[in-house]
């Protein structure tokens, strides 16, 4: 039986917190590197020279776009291990106390709770609670982890105000930051510079799935215990042949990324703007939960009160638009999101909400034609409740 | 016709679908996530979703997974331990059917444009000599589950497609392995599927643990009062039962001893021999028809569980009258009511 493929519709992708598509110049970057430049950089001969060569350019290139030495960069496979890395790392070599945010992705959450962590309340806007954070700090802390960017509802955290309170009440404290959701939209170099350890991944800013980095200071680089031991790359804290191809590619997206940020953030910023004001002014009822102003270029997190989310997503899909609830677990299962339950929702206004994501390669026909989907899909589902009634 | 499968990841959905989508109908899979237990990753069986998935590629049609927890909990789960509470015995699949699957993703589907839905129980769906809807007895007669459908209306076989219904199990599987659909080989499923899930026989017990408060009981003659042993929960009984009751010595001289009743409130089974076990008639509630209601006195063959054998009856004001006395049917069980082969209504046992 062949797999039957079937027509799409033109559709817009309005999912870019989940995934990017990979720019044409880091694909470019790094196709060498999978055909005559394959060798491993661990090697004895030139062709390992040559590998060793492009890793330390790729490094090179990637801390100038955090702000950090290339030293100071840890490559993984994503944004999941670096998290991993961080809470686990600090809390397996220092053991003491580690407190994260209600809101950070799971790839933080969960191996915080594996080693019990505290859990800081975040408002109703999305945004920790610095003074909660506070009273949660003594000096038994070890690690810090708070997000950038929330990945749902797109919110920037106040990491520099953490990072503040973390240095006076819980000096011996590090600061980790899940970065992963930033690199598009922040001035992640300024904005993480207090932090000790950062996260990204390269998916998420247009290079490849299954690379990533930890930004360890150096101050941190003996607080961490590594995941991942056997040849000792990575000084030691990620052993394993390093993805070559995968660290080109990700150091190209990063440059051209920062290089084009402020007319990204611009252009993608007005087009947010009105593909947000276009649904908010067809559909009365809709609304925009968390503060605009708190929010990255590329977010709109709209609730659409009496509606499903699952059901809109359905007949969005139909359409061609790809957008989501923000948290989709491996069945493909759609669970009211622990963001929003930690800003205070109820778990059924959880299920009303839908998160459109922008990126840089985002049109205004794919606004345009978003905005025409979501308010049709609105309306079929509006007829169809007061017919079903 | 635009039809939504609803797709289990098992063989008997997957040939559902595929046969809907051989007939030219525009076929969509869904399969519903309704429950997450604890200690897995907080999903549903990803294994099921994947094989369903898996299929839906197969045949290229596009497979959505539904997020029910919450009115599974609700409405079934919920349902599930308080019956156990009140020392009856519940059948969730049924509560699943009627809820869910036959409420919730009907509503569903009608909202996002479906014209019917779709499923791989075996039973078949017909019409009337005057052209409505009835629910029949599926093709293979050890594994009709007319008996699970039998809480659905008129409105709703209207609506709902059984393709497999007038397959045998054994069709099935080569219907599938000729078309070479992923799940051809996979085994049946379990009954209670979030109980199933754990191991078996004390599955039950451990899950109930967790939600209410299991209290040991005593086991005592229903005709002389006699104390005759202890049982570890109550809740745990059920009517008709004769293993586990803890009697040490077999009760009265020459008699199996079989639960009569179970009094939550006292903490009591009272047992006896097989003839009192025996009854006339039974009350139910719950009461749905497929059609308008049916007179007492109309006689019907009256089912009492899963696979149950069908027994003569007469329908009387509250519930059924059997034609011989049978043995009694443990509260919170359903009873489906049939016609010859066509269901024509349920009630849950009193």
């Amino acid at each position: 039986m062949t797999l039957a493929t079937k027509a799409r519709p033109p559709g817009a992708y309005l999912d870019h917190a989940a995934t990017t598509p990979m720019r044409r110049e880091a694909v470019a970057a790094m196709l060498p590197h999978l055909e005559e430049r394959f060798a491993n950089p661990s090697g004895l001969h030139a062709a390992s020279r040559a590998a060793r060569r492009a890793l330390d350019e790729a490094r090179d290139g990637l801390s100038a776009s955090l702000g950090c030495e290339p030293g100071e960069v840890v490559l993984t496979s994503g944004g999941t291990e670096s998290d991993n890395l961080a809470v686990l790392g600090v809390a397996g070599r220092r053991g003491g106390t580690v407190v994260v945010s209600a809101v950070e992705h799971r790839a933080v959450l969960r191996p915080a709770a594996s080693v019990g962590a505290r859990v800081v309340p975040v408002g109703a806007d999305g945004r920790i609670d610095v003074a909660a954070l506070a009273a949660l700090l003594d000096p038994g802390v070890s690690l810090v982890s708070v997000m950038l960017v929330n990945s749902e509802v797109g919110v920037v955290q106040p990491v520099g105000d953490v990072v503040a309170a973390v240095r006076r009440l819980a000096p011996g404290a590090l600061v980790h930051c899940d970065a992963v959701q930033g690199v598009l939209w922040c001035d992640v170099a300024a904005l993480t510079a207090g932090c000790d350890l950062v996260s990204v991944s390269a998916h998420k800013f247009g290079g490849p799935k299954g690379v990533g980095a930890l930004v360890v200071r150096d101050r941190a680089a003996g607080a961490l215990t590594p995941l991942l031991t056997g040849g000792g790359q990575e000084r030691e804290l990620r052993a394993g042949t390093e993805n070559v191809a995968g660290a080109v590619a990700m150091a190209a997206a990063a440059r051209l990324t920062v290089a084009e940020r402020r007319t990204t953030v611009a252009r993608v910023g007005a087009l947010r703007d009105q593909f947000v004001d276009g649904v908010l002014a067809g559909a009365p009822g809709a609304a925009e939960p968390a503060p605009r102003a708190l929010r990255v270029a590329g977010s709109a997190h709209l609730r659409f009160p009496g509606v499903d989310a699952e059901e809109l997503l359905f007949l969005l899909d139909a359409e061609g638009v790809a957008a989501s609830t923000g948290s989709a677990c491996a069945s493909g299962a759609r669970d009211p999101s622990h963001v929003l339950l930690a800003m205070g929702w109820a778990p059924a206004e959880a299920r009303q909400a839908v998160r459109f994501t922008l990126g840089p390669t985002t049109t205004l026909e794919e606004v345009e034609y978003a905005t025409r989907a979501v308010l049709g899909a609105l309306g079929r589902l509006g007829a169809r409740n007061q017919l079903g009634d | 016709m635009r039809v939504l499968v609803a797709m289990s990841g098992g063989v008997d959905s997957s040939v559902a679908a595929s046969l809907l989508h051989e007939q030219g109908h525009e076929v969509v899979g869904a399969t519903l996530k309704l429950w997450s237990g604890a200690g897995d990753s907080g999903c549903c069986s990803v294994a099921d979703v994947a094989d369903a998935r898996r299929v839906a590629d197969q045949l290229g049609i596009d497979h959505h997974v539904f997020n029910f927890t919450e009115e599974f909990e609700t409405s079934v789960v919920g349902p599930y331990v308080a019956a156990h509470a009140a020392g009856r015995t519940p059948n969730p699949c049924v509560e699943c059917n009627r809820h869910l699957k036959f409420r919730r993703l009907l509503d569903r589907a009608l909202r996002l444009g479906f014209d019917a839905v779709a499923t791989g129980h075996h039973a078949r769906v017909d019409h009337d000599a005057s052209g409505r809807p009835q629910l029949l007895r599926g093709a293979d007669a050890a594994k009709d589950q007319s008996y699970v459908l039998s809480v659905l209306g008129a409105g709703e076989l209207e609506r709902l497609l059984l393709p497999v219904g007038v397959l045998t199990k054994a069709e099935v599987r080569a219907a599938a392995a000729e078309r070479g659909l992923h799940t051809a080989a996979k085994p049946d499923s379990q009954d209670v599927c979030f109980v199933a899930s754990r191991t078996s026989g004390a599955g039950r017990a451990s899950f109930l643990a967790e939600r209410i408060e299991l209290h040991p009981g005593r086991v005592v003659d229903a005709r002389s009062g006699a104390p005759l042993g202890t049982v570890e929960a109550v809740e745990l009984v059920t009517v008709g039962q004769r293993r586990g009751l803890g009697i040490a010595s077999g009760g009265r001289p020459g008699a199996r001893s079989y639960a009569l009743a179970v009094d939550v409130a006292s903490r009591t089974v009272l047992v006896g021999a097989e003839d009192e076990l025996l009854t006339e008639a039974v009350r139910l509630a719950e009461r749905t028809w497929v059609h308008e209601a049916l007179p007492p006195g109309t006689e019907v063959l009256v089912q009492a569980s899963a696979h149950g054998r069908a027994r003569p009856a007469a329908l009387d004001g509250d519930g059924v009258r059997f034609v011989a006395p049978e043995r009694r049917v443990a509260p919170g069980q359903l009873v489906a009511c049939y016609r010859g082969d066509a269901v024509v209504g349920s009630g849950v046992a009193c």
